[in-house]
């Protein structure tokens, strides 16, 4: 009993501590770092965090991670009751956190939505949607491949049987269309670069001419390229993966021919949104709305401006 | 149930007093290469089946301890993530470069692996005999734990082996060749020979599988039923560290998702092996055959042209219950 109230008393402490700190308070819930891109995720969101504090002295940024939908649904939570006037969230699962978010967002607090969206997204969910682009990841790699070698004989490691790897596949089929790029054979490597490996392994087996690897991932291209390098085939011309990971784009900057280009998935969009929303509230500037982010091309010209050396992904 | 003696039962018996529990796996793995002969004429190719028996070669050690785990009436889940946790912490070992010589360097990061491995199937064992709680249990808090400090120190990312020397070298234990064999393969192959003297010539190896025959008559019997059952933990870890020692010059890199199902994939293979889940029998070099079966379904679809992408889950499951149907049909008693 003691404890409780000791606890209540320390957390209405809080409350009006960062309360009566800062004019404007953000609440951050992202997934917590389980696999590459969501450890990106925690590294950019805390990295803007510290970089809006020290450009504001009136503004607070509190990043929560949490490993799964319901220890999220608490963080939002506790950051409901650290009074934030704006909430940043990527969402663990968005359809089992909807009710949540519209609960935050009722109280008059905004709401930005970052990547995951629920099948409900509209104004009654969020405010700003920030967005990635697996259309557009598999359109820009369908685009290059058709453009540089238009009669190329591509496999293509697919992640995993969900909506976003076929957007992205969708996306790769409207890239090449009208070039003479066939596809030899399309398999899942579950994002994994293990799976990867053992998949290119046998692709290897199975063709005898293969031009052009498309898998999708960084984290696959892991797997891939090795794979290759123990067959000691000389028909591949390049490898390409997607997202951004450090390695990859390094690969890119250093102009290895193997790696060419990188397509962005960027998990910095996290950072966006909390940019986003410190200039919707702090200079009243209309930011409401849907934004995309290009599934850019990442190319030895532009590649420095997505390294992040520091980042674990 | 008839007491007359037709010329057929005969026959089963002599059939049954070979071991077809022993022999099935073969059988199945003849068919399997068989049937994917067929599927793709490639399939048969020596630089494939090399492909696919230096794949498995993870999988084929860490049953070889599941092997022990389960004979003796226990169950390891924690080794997927043990994998994980153990490459991990050798990687990060090897970054620190403490040694100038390369190999220094790989030779101590190989010893630190082992003993990492036995302490976390101590640590599986002393929680299950010491702590007297059910390994199911037990494993799966420590998969949580080696997952979670796995996750901690790559922070959700990766963990890379940075000096180019050490890779250089280290990398012939998984793509280098001896006299055209490729070291994955011949090490499993030691490993389940030393497992399978263990097992069937040493009075431990007795032992094992009296304790997950009949713990109470193993222990009015004189076997010190704890310590066996620690020892089989132990012998899994151990077995996840050479796996670990295969895997890591592959990709010089492990990531939060090392490993996963990993587990799933080592007492699947026991079983197809002819080790029964409830204990009391063991099948070192079943194991094998179990591990090796497992990847050749998953290559042969692979390589076939016809099968959709999205169905290979749910036939890899139908042939794997089809091989044990069959199992069990040839290994029903009168």
């Amino acid at each position: 009993m003691r404890k409780t109230i000791f606890g209540a008393l320390l957390a209405s402490a809080s409350f009006v501590s960062t309360a009566f700190a800062a004019d404007l308070t953000i609440g951050v819930s992202i997934p917590a770092a389980d696999h590459g891109w969501t450890s990106g995720v925690v590294f950019h969101a805390n990295r803007i965090a510290e970089e809006v504090m020290g450009s504001y002295d009136d503004v607070e940024v509190i990043v929560k991670t949490s490993p799964d939908p319901a220890s999220q649904a608490n963080a939002l939570q506790d950051l409901e009751i650290q009074g934030i006037d704006a909430l940043v969230i990527l969402p663990t699962d968005p359809d089992a956190l909807v009710n949540a978010i519209m609960e935050v967002k009722s109280k008059g607090t905004f709401v930005a939505l970052v990547d995951r969206a629920p099948s409900n997204n509209d104004d009654s969910v969020r405010d700003l949607y920030v967005a990635g682009n697996n259309y557009g990841l598999g359109e820009a790699a369908g685009e290059y491949i058709a453009e540089n070698n238009p009669d190329a004989k591509v496999v293509v490691i697919r992640g995993m049987p969900i909506p976003i790897d076929q957007e992205r596949q969708d996306g790769f089929d409207a890239g090449i269309e009208g070039s003479n790029v066939e596809v030899l054979d399309r398999q899942f490597g579950n994002w994994n670069r293990d799976d990867a490996f053992r998949v290119m392994q046998d692709y290897l087996t199975k063709f005898d001419d293969i031009d052009v690897v498309w898998c999708q991932d960084d984290d696959m291209a892991v797997g891939v390229l090795q794979a290759i390098e123990q067959s000691q085939r000389d028909d591949i011309q390049y490898v390409i993966g997607g997202a951004g990971s450090k390695d990859m784009i390094k690969m890119v900057m250093d102009g290895d021919p193997m790696m060419p280009v990188d397509v962005l998935y960027p998990p910095a969009m996290v950072g966006t949104a909390i940019e986003m929303t410190v200039a919707g509230l702090m200079g009243q500037l209309p930011v409401a709305g849907v934004y995309t982010i290009d599934a850019t091309l990442v190319t030895p010209e532009n590649a420095e401006e997505y390294y992040f050396p520091d980042s674990p992904f | 149930m008839s007491t007359q003696t037709s010329p057929l039962t005969s026959i089963r018996r002599t059939l049954s007093s070979v071991d077809m529990r022993a022999v099935a796996p073969f059988i199945a793995l003849i068919v399997l290469i068989i049937a994917g002969a067929m599927v793709n004429p490639r399939f048969v190719g020596l630089d494939n089946l090399a492909n696919v028996a230096t794949r498995c070669a993870f999988i084929a050690t860490i049953a070889v301890g599941a092997t022990f785990v389960i004979s003796s009436g226990d169950l390891d889940l924690s080794v997927g993530s043990m994998v994980a946790f153990v490459a991990s912490v050798m990687i990060l070992f090897m970054n620190t470069q403490v040694f100038a010589s390369p190999l220094m360097m790989v030779l101590t990061a190989v010893l630190l692996a082992m003993a990492l491995g036995a302490l976390c199937g101590l640590f599986n064992g002393v929680l299950t005999t010491k702590g007297q709680l059910e390994p199911f249990i037990v494993t799966l808090g420590t998969m949580g734990i080696f997952r979670g400090l796995t996750t901690w120190l790559s922070q959700g990312g990766a963990i890379t082996l940075q000096a180019q020397e050490q890779q250089a070298l280290y990398r012939e234990v998984y793509f280098g060749r001896f006299f055209g064999v490729p070291w994955p393969i011949l090490i499993t192959l030691a490993v389940a020979l030393l497992g399978s003297l263990l097992m069937y010539r040493t009075r431990f190896g007795r032992h094992v599988v009296a304790v997950g025959s009949n713990r109470e008559v193993a222990r009015h019997s004189g076997i010190n039923v704890s310590r066996v059952r620690l020892y089989a933990f132990m012998i899994q870890g151990l077995t996840v560290a050479v796996a670990v020692i295969l895997y890591v010059p592959r990709l010089g890199s492990t990531s939060s998702t090392t490993g996963t199902m990993w587990e799933l994939q080592a007492i699947t293979a026991v079983v197809i092996g002819g080790t029964a889940l409830k204990g009391g029998s063991g099948r070192v070099w079943g194991s094998i055959a179990g591990a090796f079966i497992l990847e050749l379904v998953g290559n042969i679809m692979l390589l076939s042209n016809f099968i959709s992408e999205y169905l290979l889950l749910a036939i890899q499951g139908t042939i794997i219950i089809l091989a044990m149907l069959v199992q069990r049909s040839l290994t029903r008693r009168a």
